[in-house]
């Protein structure tokens, strides 16, 4: 660490990581109603545990995209943030937000648009509180005294995530229209600007770990978002196919999707190539272990599992399947959750002066979380073959094929466990290294 | 070789022009000759169904035009599955409604709001889907 303002990112993941201990608890929630168990029904329903669920995931994952930003940017900037305290009025306010709104889900207040159920007046909080996040960070950047190629694909990033969460604010009296523009949220975000904080958080972690030249590391960032936005924007596309707008969909979103594994192909091949180049071996290896496996995981789970049903003519049976939670369970823990594990693995010894780089612990929750959600993805994709095969080709009722695909959920939630025993791991070591602190300052200086 | 400056040419020169195209395609689609979403249909009693669907996160278990939750049947075209008696029956239940013992939550709508939610559905039954209705719509039917 070598400003002290970067110890604030230390309580952003302090945030993630206590949400994310949460979103796992509903997501058991689930897969036990998806069994047969909901014995929860009447406190929290299913709608209420799929709303929180993912709303979870998502604040977590922005408050750890945020902590990455508050650490990374002061450093690439080279000066001290502008405003601490503003900084920590914003982890405040998010933390409060996050909870009034999972509060609610759980009296019938929300607006159940998926994925962006939280209320319209709390938007607004959202949004005020997204202004001061980008205020801080921009302000820093551009008073620093350098601004490099990687703090502006990440500042980028999070200034189009804060636009691009506009129009899912617009009012639409058709169900076709609202869904229509709310991928511009979604979509735009987790197969766009969200890769381009991926992207500068990878690249910063590459210069650090590997120590390949950040111009060569930089200018193959370009054209990884390049590639990204080549592929990603049209790519929307597949997300239309079948919700009553117009069939140029199905040409457009079919071709460009299929581009899209190469982005996520090109950027597990980078990180792959930076490492083998890299001549220094930073003591830090769980960091390189969580940055390399989310390229490569994020490849699989996005790129390939994504492609498996973008084509039109097998989402044709796949859309609004259980297809659909295989690849998007892998995909958001390969491209996001592990680069924001990878952020915290890389800089909690620099905040906290221990550096425990070489834990059994942390090398458990590695293996243990990554084996965990290959078998959940398994079981999920198992489950939503037979379903598609089931329900639309032999036509059985919705409930029959529910029936005949519970045993799947108990293998998920075996894996579930697994998964879970990982992350529990990840957090015990996250405690262990302590309070960030200002001693820490010079001991890992040189980093 | 490839250069920095040429590389940053290629990410932003790309993605001017797929966003551009992007706009362009959304203007296409929702244009009045091109236009398929049902919307000159829409009724103040359809909005009203929208709004309570919305207010009571039914996406949270079911799916609709194929997008929510996989917990519950899809209802794009529940109108012509299962009809409006039914629907009206399970939307006014002051109990869980529990097929093969699957619970829903028991909202006990009111006859106005049960009206509006099944204008709703028949408004979306309508909507062109492309021929998903054709893989989703029978599959309920055939055996009910």
């Amino acid at each position: 660490m070598k400003y002290k303002s970067q110890k604030v990112a230390y309580w952003f993941f302090a945030l993630s990581m206590l949400l994310f201990g949460l979103q796992i608890v509903y997501g058991f929630i689930m897969g036990f109603a998806h069994a047969g168990f909901d014995n929860l029904h009447e406190v929290i329903p299913f709608n209420t545990a799929r709303a929180v669920h993912t709303n979870l995931l998502v604040v977590w994952l922005l408050s750890g995209f945020m902590g990455a930003a508050y650490y990374i940017i002061p450093e690439e900037a080279q000066r001290e943030l502008v405003n601490v305290k503003l900084a920590y009025v914003q982890l405040i306010s998010l933390a409060l937000v996050g909870v009034v709104a999972i509060v609610g889900y759980h009296f019938n207040y929300w607006e159940g648009r998926k994925f962006l159920e939280i209320p319209r007046p709390l938007d607004y909080l959202v949004v005020i509180n997204v202004l001061l996040f980008l205020g801080l960070i921009l302000v820093t950047l551009f008073k620093g005294k350098r601004r490099t190629t990687t703090a502006l694909v990440l500042s980028m990033g999070l200034l189009f995530a804060a636009l691009l969460y506009l129009p899912g604010m617009l009012p639409f009296d058709s169900q076709v229209k609202d869904s229509f523009f709310r991928w511009w949220v979604v979509h735009l975000w987790v197969e766009g600007v969200w890769e381009l904080i991926m992207g500068g958080i990878l690249s910063f972690l590459l210069i650090k770990l590997t120590g390949v030249d950040r111009e060569v590391i930089e200018k193959w960032l370009y054209v990884i978002v390049g590639l990204t936005f080549l592929s990603g924007v049209l790519g929307t596309g597949h997300h239309y196919y079948y919700i009553g707008v117009n069939k140029i969909w199905l040409i457009v979103g079919g071709i460009f999707s299929a581009l899209e594994p190469l982005a996520f192909l090109a950027m597990a091949l980078f990180a792959v190539n930076m490492y083998r180049k890299g001549e220094k071996k930073h003591p830090n290896k769980l960091a390189l272990y969580w940055t390399l496996g989310a390229s490569i995981v994020s490849f699989v789970g996005a790129g390939l599992l994504g492609f498996a049903h973008t084509l039109p003519q097998t989402n044709l049976y796949t859309h609004g399947t259980l297809v659909t939670a295989m690849h998007g369970h892998l995909a958001f823990w390969g491209a996001y959750a592990m680069i924001v594990l990878a952020i915290i693995s890389y800089s909690l010894p620099n905040m906290t002066g221990r550096k425990l780089y070489e834990s059994t612990l942390g090398r458990m929750a590695f293996w243990m979380s990554n084996i965990g959600i290959i078998g959940m993805t398994v079981a999920f994709g198992v489950a939503g073959v037979v379903q598609v095969y089931l329900e639309r080709k032999l036509k059985m009722d919705f409930m029959v094929v529910q029936k005949e695909i519970e045993v799947h959920f108990m293998v998920l939630l075996v894996c579930a466990t697994l998964f879970t025993t990982g992350i529990i791991l990840y957090m015990i070591d996250f405690y262990k290294h302590g309070r960030p602190n200002d001693e820490a300052l010079e001991s890992v200086s040189d980093d | 070789m490839l250069s920095k400056q040429q590389a940053r040419n290629f990410f932003l020169g790309g993605t001017l022009v797929t966003f551009l195209a992007f706009i362009g395609l959304t203007i296409f689609s929702f244009s009045k000759t091109q236009d398929q979403t049902n919307d000159e249909n829409i009724t103040e009693a359809v909005v009203r169904g929208k709004d309570l669907w919305e207010a009571n996160n039914c996406m949270g278990c079911h799916t609709i035009l194929g997008e929510g939750a996989y917990y519950a049947p899809e209802l794009t075209k529940v109108i012509e599955r299962r009809g409006p008696a039914y629907i009206n029956a399970v939307l006014r239940q002051p109990v869980s409604w529990a097929p093969h013992g699957r619970k829903m939550v028991a909202y006990g709508f009111s006859e106005e709001e049960t009206k509006d939610l099944i204008a709703f559905f028949e408004w979306i039954g309508e909507v062109d889907l492309n021929g998903f209705d054709t893989v989703v719509s029978p599959l309920a039917k055939e055996d009910n």
